[in-house]
């Protein structure tokens, strides 16, 4: 029965989404109020009528309701609680469930926080936003309906992938999502805009806070799906460039983009219809990675179940959005007259290289995700690209940026007279070099990757600190402590994100530069050495969870005799889906990671070990948590709090789970 | 393929192993280095985007053997991945080589570089073409704008 009204709140929310989307967008060409007030109600009765589908669906996992279709597939009795509820949006249905929870989320607090908008612009935000829900609401119900039932239902389902049991991965999806969808909010922001024909500083204050939230979110789910990936496919990779990973990454990089440019127009009214054109690809990329990711056709290690018919759907989704958007920018784009005046060498100029390279990386990702598919049907070669390509040709543009960063978050705006561009940041430069060369001098016969990480590591970090020292003028030294204290958050958040952009420069460089590595056959009872510690192995038994078997290894890591850590990798079989994990045991701290995995009994006894000492790993994602939290600063600035001021509603539950 | 090779991989095929076995490492570490340094540039084909350094499936460690086999027998890097790629296809390349249509790949990033940096470039001349009837100051009377705008 709570399935069936949760199934019936959906086609409801699908009702209530096509009359948010119609009703106020009229109310707002015709400037009848009362239609333009149907868009909060409808928003917030979208959100609900979700929120309790979404709610009605966890209820047939968490009570394992196998009479459910989606339930049989993907779960199973004796799976942790946690995983039940994980299992929600561990496949197609579910996921797209959670997607338009989270769009109509979006779009509920895009009407409560809305207050201070312009009632025609508010009007048009929503509806745009209520026009994507129609279109995934239909989607989600005529070809991914997750409230479809069995005729006769099994007594057990077919568990989860093993993979997904993870409390990494269980928490990865959502907040990926939280940053995909959020991007639908700038992108309803940029069509109302366009439909409205004015851009101006107060539209770039209101977009900014949503883009930078939804950045925030998609920084945190990348770098949690990368740590994921990291301790749990038992080699310690953390990227390897799958589409799938791409289809995240692309719209983060546009999304980084476009937090940058919508600076430039809340500052100085400049770079208009360029941001507007950012705030519509970005969500564009975003609907690039669902298709990617649902309808499979690039082949990736995650994608869910393919089916054409679903593909097919989401392109349609893809084309009338993207399409309507881009048609309304190029005959609206032109209007946007930039007002602000600035020189060549100036902080505008620093943000168009800002955005210049991150718009081109991520079109050599794009370009590099989807050539395997263009080669073959334009050109009849089968052919794969992958991690070198990437590398190659990525990695060019993240260490232009890096060098490019310190000094142009240091210009002023409008112009600088030349001379003065380099003196704060003299300092800085030196010790890059210094850097550089003294980690030249320690490694021998090794690549320069480790050098070059190393003093662009330096020389961001350095940079970042040294800007928001700069920002507290020119008295004592304590009166400018005292200051730095007291600076915006925003100059915070700047300087955080930005030593955080440095701290995982550094450490991707590290990592795979000075990586040691280790394969071999081991009896019980032996050790041997790694790098400077001894690695031992005590002993191998089974044990039985509670949805797995396992083998378990006992690893003593000692070091000039003094012990470091007792790990315990273990390899697991899930029965049900007949599938083998492996889960490696980690001694992490701050300089290094131990990664120790236990492989197969030999034929003539012994075990294969893999063990690795990964300089600098837990760097990556502090590195990627320190742009997250700059982020936040930077949200929780005084200027978007008291723009999103006055009329704040307190209702902001979530969904009763 | 040895013998002990074929055995092993027989052994396997049942469960997946992973990744680099011991048994695979070549005694050499200069000949196992290069080994490991081309196969991470060389598919899995049944896999799914995994390189065969990393793959686990007994495919990827046909390969791994064959390659290490090649360089045993002293082909150079780039003949033991000619062998490879003669009897595999192109498909196996994680490195397009830059010959043919797959140039526009390699070309497109540069390319829209250099485009988009002409595009800022005229966007920025613009912005300062329009700045200078507004600015007829002096050098001086700039730097204490500046100095009075940055407080």
């Amino acid at each position: 029965m709570i399935i069936e009204l949760g199934h019936f709140a959906l086609i409801l929310a699908f009702a209530v989404a096509i009359i948010q989307s119609t009703l106020p967008m009229i109310g707002a060409a015709r400037n009848r109020a009362a239609f333009m007030a149907v868009a909060e109600p409808a928003a917030t009765t979208q959100f609900l009528l979700i929120g309790f589908s979404f709610a009605a669906l966890t209820y047939g996992f968490v009570t394992s309701d196998f009479s459910l279709a989606i339930v049989v597939d993907n779960s199973h009795t004796l799976k942790p609680m946690l995983y039940k509820i994980a299992g929600v949006w561990g496949n197609h249905e579910g996921s797209l469930l959670l997607w338009v929870l989270i769009l109509s989320l979006f779009g509920a607090c895009a009407a409560w926080f809305g207050g201070n908008l312009p009632p025609t612009l508010r009007a048009r935000v929503l509806a745009v936003q209520g026009l994507i829900g129609v279109a995934f609401l239909a989607f989600t119900l005529f070809t991914s309906n997750p409230f479809l039932r069995l005729a006769i239902p099994p007594l057990n389902g077919n568990d989860l992938n093993p993979l997904l049991q993870d409390p990494g991965l269980a928490f990865h999806p959502p907040f990926l999502y939280l940053g995909y969808v959020g991007l639908s909010v700038s992108f309803s922001f940029a069509v109302a805009a366009l439909i409205e024909g004015r851009v101006d500083a107060a539209w770039g204050r209101w977009v900014r806070p949503w883009t930078l939230a939804a950045w925030v979110f998609l920084t945190i789910g990348i770098a949690m799906g990368s740590w994921w990936a990291y301790y749990e496919l038992g080699w310690g990779g953390f990227w390897f460039w799958d589409p799938v990973e791409n289809a995240s990454f692309m719209p983060w990089l546009i999304a980084s983009a476009l937090l940058h440019s919508a600076i430039v127009v809340e500052k100085r009214e400049a770079l208009k219809s360029w941001t507007i054109l950012l705030a519509i690809l970005a969500f564009g990329f975003s609907l690039i990675g669902t298709f990617i990711v649902r309808s499979g056709v690039l082949t990736s290690v995650h994608s869910f179940a393919n089916d054409p018919e679903r593909g097919v759907f989401i392109l349609m989704i893809l084309g009338v959005f993207m399409g309507g958007a881009l048609m309304l920018f190029t005959l609206r784009a032109g209007k946007m007259e930039a007002k602000g005046v600035f020189s060549t060498l100036s902080r505008e100029s620093a943000l168009v290289a800002n955005n210049l390279l991150l718009a081109v990386s991520c079109f050599v990702v794009f370009i590099g995700t989807i050539w395997p598919l263009v080669a073959e049907l334009f050109f009849d070669r089968k052919l794969s690209v992958g991690e070198p390509f990437f590398n190659a040709a990525f990695t060019p543009f993240m260490v232009a940026l890096a060098i490019l960063l310190p000094i142009g978050s240091q210009l002023p705006w409008k112009r600088i007279t030349g001379t003065r561009l380099l003196v704060p940041l003299r300092t800085g430069l030196i010790l890059a070099v210094a850097c550089t060369a003294l980690v030249f001098a320690m490694q021998t016969g090794r690549s320069a990757l480790g050098p070059v990480g190393a003093g662009l590591g330096v020389w961001v970090v350095f940079g970042a600190l040294a800007d928001l020292w700069s920002r507290t003028g020119r008295d004592s030294i304590a009166a400018r402590l005292a200051r730095l204290g007291r600076l915006p958050r925003a100059e915070w958040g700047k300087a955080t994100a930005h030593a955080g952009f440095g701290v995982t420069l550094f450490a991707v460089a590290a990592m795979n530069a000075w990586l040691t590595e280790d394969i071999r056959v081991i009896d019980v009872g032996d050790s041997f050495a790694l790098g400077r510690y001894d690695v031992q192995l005590v002993d191998v038994k089974g044990v039985q969870g509670p949805n797995y078997t396992a083998t378990v290894a006992e690893m003593r890591v000692t070091r000039a005799g003094a012990e470091i850590a007792t790990l315990y990798p273990e390899k697991r079989l899930y029965p049900v889906q007949a599938m083998p994990t492996t889960e490696a045991a980690i001694d992490q701290s701050f300089l290094r990671d131990l990664y120790l995995v236990i492989g197969d009994p030999q034929k003539d006894g012994g075990w294969a070990v893999r063990s690795y000492i990964k300089p600098f790993a837990n760097w990556i994602w502090g590195g990627a948590l320190m742009m997250a939290l700059g982020g936040l600063l930077s949200l929780s600035d005084r200027r978007y709090r008291a723009a999103a001021g006055a009329r704040r509603s307190p209702a902001q539950g979530l969904p009763a789970e | 393929m040895t013998l002990r090779a074929v055995l092993i991989a027989g052994l396997l095929a049942a469960s997946p192993a992973f990744a680099v076995q011991p048994d695979e490492v070549l005694a050499d570490p200069a000949l196992e280095q290069r080994a490991r340094d081309l196969s991470r540039g060389l598919r899995c084909l049944v896999c799914r985007n995994e390189n065969i350094d990393d793959s686990d499936a007994s495919l990827a460690r046909d390969l791994r053997l064959l390659l290490r086999e090649r360089l045993s027998a002293g082909d150079s890097d780039a003949e033991a991945v000619a062998f490879i790629v003669d009897r595999y296809g192109e498909y196996v390349l994680l490195n397009p080589t830059a010959t043919g249509s797959t140039l526009i790949l390699w070309f497109a990033g540069p390319g829209m570089l250099a485009t988009g940096a002409v595009v800022a470039a005229l966007y920025l001349r613009r912005r300062r073409l329009e700045a200078a009837p507004d600015a007829p100051l002096s050098t001086a009377e700039a730097r204490r704008l500046d100095e009075i705008l940055k407080d």
